[in-house]
């Protein structure tokens, strides 16, 4: 579980996170939703280090993330994951070798054990005989499956994603979205997604908030989200007259 | 204000070399890097500097030739100069110069595109020591080949002279070696050697700044990749005059 206490974010004047305060939940997929500037990456990025916060605490389960030294910083890194939302794959080397990579710097695996390793979390994607292939030669939708597979080769227990189906068609969204949620539940990790896919709320969110102006406007499931009355919430999820009256539709029957 | 971001680019780039030299997470993972980077700074520069090489010499040697004509001074004497101003100067200063637009605004334009793909970003998320992983390896392959590259560069220029005086008459082949072999002294070579470690130092680890804090989009990344070039020869040229006051 990961845990914000009061987390503030500014960069020189301009206030962009104002007193976060949440959990995310292990085994379940926890979205962060909310408008372009609202702050999502931003708190992603807190929450995986790549940023500090002003003030506040981040904790992974009891470990207070934000005042590690370096060694211990880098052994809950080892447990971390993350599918970036350009996948952030290594052009220079294959597939395989993208996968591999983090194997090769952190373990003293053998070539066979890491081939295995590697054609497994393939397999787990349904990439399998991909491996030679260089990430120009593959998709937007298999860039961001090696992407996942590259993010759980050393069995996280922290997986981020930001993004996970920005430029992919509807259909490609929803086998990543249920690809994500399947390796959440069956590794039973902590899963944090930013996004702003409607099917990913409407579909994946056990565990939902909406930043709105850089604080929680809102939280729940996706259950909740069709009954709540909260306005920020409805103009985000239900901006366009179409989906309010799908919305209509659905609380009618 | 110039002073100031002088001091906070200067904090920033010993705070980079610092984490740069920490310990590897795997040392053999490092070793394949370096051995890579060998490749491309020194087989990937070996045919412009050996051009360039040739020309220095040969330009040398004409250009002191047109200066010694009708003096007292022998001929030979223009084999000694090639050689001297070769072994000191031109083949340290220009050849790591020239590095320094090749191989200096590739390593920027490398390190930087990592940064603005989030490759760095995905490194760090995975534990590396971004800044060893992605400078050590530059610096140590740069440290081993461009202290090669720059003797090769020197011989070069020799034959270079050699070519551009001899089959042309200007003197006769024994004239150009026994100038060649005249007043030879040993720490010529040390200088040549200690420059060569010097800029390519520079070179690389001003490169790898300036790819490394990158931020913005292409245009950013072209500004980027001219200052590693720009700063590189200026950092270059001066730390030639500190080192010639400090050897000679």
């Amino acid at each position: 579980m990961i845990r914000t206490e009061n987390v503030f974010k500014s960069f020189g004047e301009a206030e962009i996170l104002k007193g976060i305060s949440t959990e995310f939940y292990s085994g379940q997929t926890n979205l962060i939703i909310g408008r372009s500037g609202a702050g999502k990456t931003v708190l992603l990025k807190l929450l995986v280090g790549l940023l500090s916060p002003t003030s506040g605490k981040i904790w992974y389960n009891d470990v207070d993330f934000c005042n590690l030294n370096k060694r211990d910083l880098r052994a809950i890194r080892m447990k971390v994951g993350m599918l970036f939302q350009a996948s952030a794959l290594f052009d220079s080397m294959t597939v395989e070798e993208n996968i591999r990579f983090p194997l090769d710097m952190f373990t003293n695996m053998t070539k066979k054990e890491k081939l295995d390793r590697v054609n497994y979390c393939l397999e787990r994607v349904s990439l399998e005989g991909v491996n030679s292939k260089f990430p120009s030669e593959t998709s937007g939708g298999m860039q961001k499956r090696v992407g996942i597979a590259r993010a759980i080769v050393l069995d996280p227990e922290y997986l981020f994603c930001d993004e996970p189906n920005s430029g992919l068609d509807p259909k490609t969204s929803i086998v990543i979205d249920e690809l994500i949620r399947s390796i959440t539940e069956e590794k039973q990790i902590t899963t944090v997604i930013n996004t702003h896919d409607m099917n990913s709320v409407m579909e994946i969110g056990d565990n939902i908030i909406l930043l709105h102006q850089g604080e929680i406007a809102w939280r729940g499931n996706k259950t909740e989200v069709l009954e709540s009355e909260n306005q920020i919430l409805r103009n985000f999820i239900f901006a366009s007259p179409f989906l309010q009256r799908l919305r209509d539709t659905a609380l009618e029957k | 204000m110039g002073i100031s971001k002088f001091l906070y680019h200067f904090g920033r780039y010993v705070l980079m070399m610092r984490t740069a030299f920490s310990r590897p997470e795997k040392l053999s993972m490092y070793y394949r890097e370096t051995l890579r980077q060998m490749n491309d700074i020194g087989i990937g520069s070996l045919i412009i500097v050996g051009l360039i090489a040739v020309f220095i010499g040969a330009v040398t040697a004409v250009q002191f030739a047109y200066q010694l004509e009708g003096s007292f001074v022998p001929r030979y004497y223009i084999g000694y100069i090639v050689r001297d101003s070769t072994i000191i100067e031109l083949a340290p200063t220009i050849s790591c110069l020239v590095l320094a637009g090749k191989v200096g605004s590739n390593i920027a334009a490398e390190i930087g595109g990592m940064r603005q793909k989030e490759h760095i970003d995905a490194m760090e998320i995975m534990g590396v020591n971004t800044a060893a992983y992605l400078v050590m390896p530059k610096v140590i392959a740069a440290l081993f080949v461009i202290p090669m590259l720059v003797a090769l560069a020197a011989f070069i220029s020799i034959i270079g002279g050699y070519l551009a005086s001899v089959p042309t008459g200007l003197m006769s082949d024994a004239e150009y070696v026994l100038g060649v072999r005249s007043f030879f002294e040993q720490r010529n070579i040390t200088m040549m050697f200690v420059k060569s470690l010097v800029f390519a130092f520079i070179l690389t680890t001003v490169s790898c700044y300036q790819g490394y804090y990158v931020k913005g989009g292409s245009i950013e990344l072209g500004k980027a990749s001219t200052n590693a070039v720009v700063f590189s020869d200026i950092l270059i040229l001066l730390a030639d005059y500190l080192i010639a006051i400090i050897l000679t």
